[in-house]
């Protein structure tokens, strides 16, 4: 019953013949994207470039921020739980919940297009989501360590030094390149909105229909994203 | 040197933990407390360390009120302690030495101690009190490399790099197999002659107590039951510490378990 119901308003709401049509145009579109452009790499290479480092300096800016927000959010490491702590989970929350592309909209009307909105879009975007994780990692430590160093009349920071730090390094490590390696993915859409980086070619080419060099970037954003998923494994692999 | 007066701890959860302890430890004295688990034998260590802040009461260490103290002297003052961890409480993923140098961390400033940079006498002091523990090729072994006699001796090396007047000493050994732990008591005991430290040393193993300290202090219900000599724990006195129980075979394996000891 609610099937046929949910089939019927589904059926309603779509036009059936460009579904009817998807094959053909499917077939039609790989037939004009194939063979990619590939003299349009020369083009690409700065592009790429830029979205590398967006995504590098984005992480980097967010990690700066997120670690300090991060140690005020954990409940046994911050100075007040009724004040600070409350701030820090707004931060976290308000900078994770919007996406990173509409912060880059958002960004460009401040500080106009550009790479440097792209960077600062997905600083922003990354704060939350690598605070949260880290002050996790923090409230789940071993309190004793952390006691034992208290206890030979180290000061508070000595403290975070040997007692806190040691114990969540693995994880800041961890969460450092999965960030970085959601970023990368995340970067190379930021130009669809003028913020700089590879999207800004994939735009202008889905523009005037040049399916060639859409399929090039497309080939060119996997190959950044597979070599982005090797380093963070490598290094995973080397921390942990 | 150590003197407890009155000394209440209350939890917020409402559970009386120390009841008015009266204890007093002098220069160069090893004491042994014992009593059943919840008896207050922890708190008492971690009060006078101010791990845990005591409800009402006074701890005078070296003439001072640990109890009044603010954080700068408080931190001077735990230099003075060595405190020695059940679970041993090294930092898991530093070396070996670096856990060692921790014990000086009161002593040096944060870039220092940051940087790794600890005076060349703090590092040769950690190499003269590993080899002193036997771990003197194991200094740049990650801590949970070791096994738990490794591990707790080099929480007796840090304790005592502090250079600290007293030992608190919460279950050294009770993680630990009936041999190691022997062994650990003895080291314990061992250095704080040579060295004239006094030392609190909680432990549930009685015949072990009995052992190696020159005297006991039997707490049940955060209050001292007993207060004496190792020989004065007879039947009756460990019945009034811990409750009804055949004590015999607790006591006279004292002596036969003597034979087996070997270092």
């Amino acid at each position: 019953m609610i099937f046929t119901y949910c089939w019927q308003q589904i059926s309603k709401s779509t036009t059936w013949f460009f579904v009817w049509d998807a094959p053909r145009i499917a077939t039609d579109l790989w037939t004009r994207a194939t063979p990619p452009k590939w003299e349009y790499i020369s083009q690409l290479g700065k592009p790429i470039w830029d979205t590398l480092n967006i995504a590098t300096l984005g992480t980097l800016f967010a990690l700066i921020i997120a670690v300090p927000v991060a140690f005020l959010a954990a409940r046994n490491t911050t100075p007040s739980r009724f004040i600070i702590r409350p701030i820090a989970l707004l931060i976290i929350v308000s900078t994770r919940s919007i996406n990173s592309l509409i912060w880059a909209l958002l960004l460009i009307a401040i500080i106009g297009p550009g790479v440097f909105a792209g960077v600062i879009a997905i600083a922003i975007r990354s704060i939350g989501f690598c605070a949260k994780l880290l002050y996790e990692a923090i409230e789940e430590i071993d309190e004793t360590q952390v006691e034992a160093i208290t206890a030979t009349g180290a000061s508070r920071w000595q403290v975070m030094a040997y007692g806190i730090v040691p114990q969540i390094l693995p994880a800041f490590a961890g969460i450092a390149v999965f960030r970085w390696d959601i970023n990368i993915r995340e970067s190379t859409v930021l130009g669809l909105v003028g913020a700089g980086g590879i999207g800004l070619q994939l735009n202008a080419s889905l523009n005037v229909l040049a399916w060639p060099q859409v399929t090039l970037i497309l080939i060119l954003i996997l190959l950044a994203v597979i070599f982005s998923e090797w380093i963070s494994a490598k290094v995973r692999h080397a921390i942990i | 040197m150590l003197e407890i007066k009155q000394l209440v701890k209350k939890y917020h959860t409402g559970d009386l933990a120390l009841n008015g302890v009266d204890l007093k430890v002098e220069k160069g004295q090893v004491m042994a407390l014992i009593g059943p688990s919840g008896a207050g034998k922890s708190t008492l260590i971690r009060c006078v360390n101010r791990l845990e802040k005591a409800t009402s009461g006074e701890i005078w260490l070296n003439g001072e009120n640990i109890v009044k103290m603010r954080s700068g002297k408080l931190r001077r003052a735990r230099r003075n302690m060595g405190m020695i961890f059940q679970e041993y409480a090294l930092v898991e993923r530093l070396t070996v030495m670096e856990n060692v140098l921790s014990g000086r961390l009161g002593y040096v400033g944060f870039w220092r101690s940051f940087l790794r940079k600890f005076p060349q006498s703090d590092i040769n002091a950690a190499f003269g009190l590993l080899e002193k523990v036997g771990l003197d090729t194991m200094v740049n072994k990650r801590a949970d490399e070791l096994s738990g006699g490794q591990r707790q001796r080099v929480g007796i090396a840090r304790a005592l790099i502090q250079k600290p007047d007293i030992l608190l000493v919460d279950e050294p050994t009770a993680s630990l197999d009936p041999k190691t732990s022997r062994q650990i008591m003895r080291l314990i005991c061992e250095l704080c002659r040579e060295r004239e430290l006094a030392a609190i040393i909680n432990i549930h193993d009685v015949a072990l107590a009995q052992m190696f300290v020159q005297r006991v202090v039997g707490l049940r219900f955060g209050a001292v039951q007993f207060d004496g000599p190792p020989e004065g724990l007879t039947p009756d006195v460990l019945t009034m510490i811990y409750g009804e129980e055949d004590w015999e075979a607790t006591i006279e394996s004292v002596d036969d378990e003597d034979d087996l000891v070997t270092l």
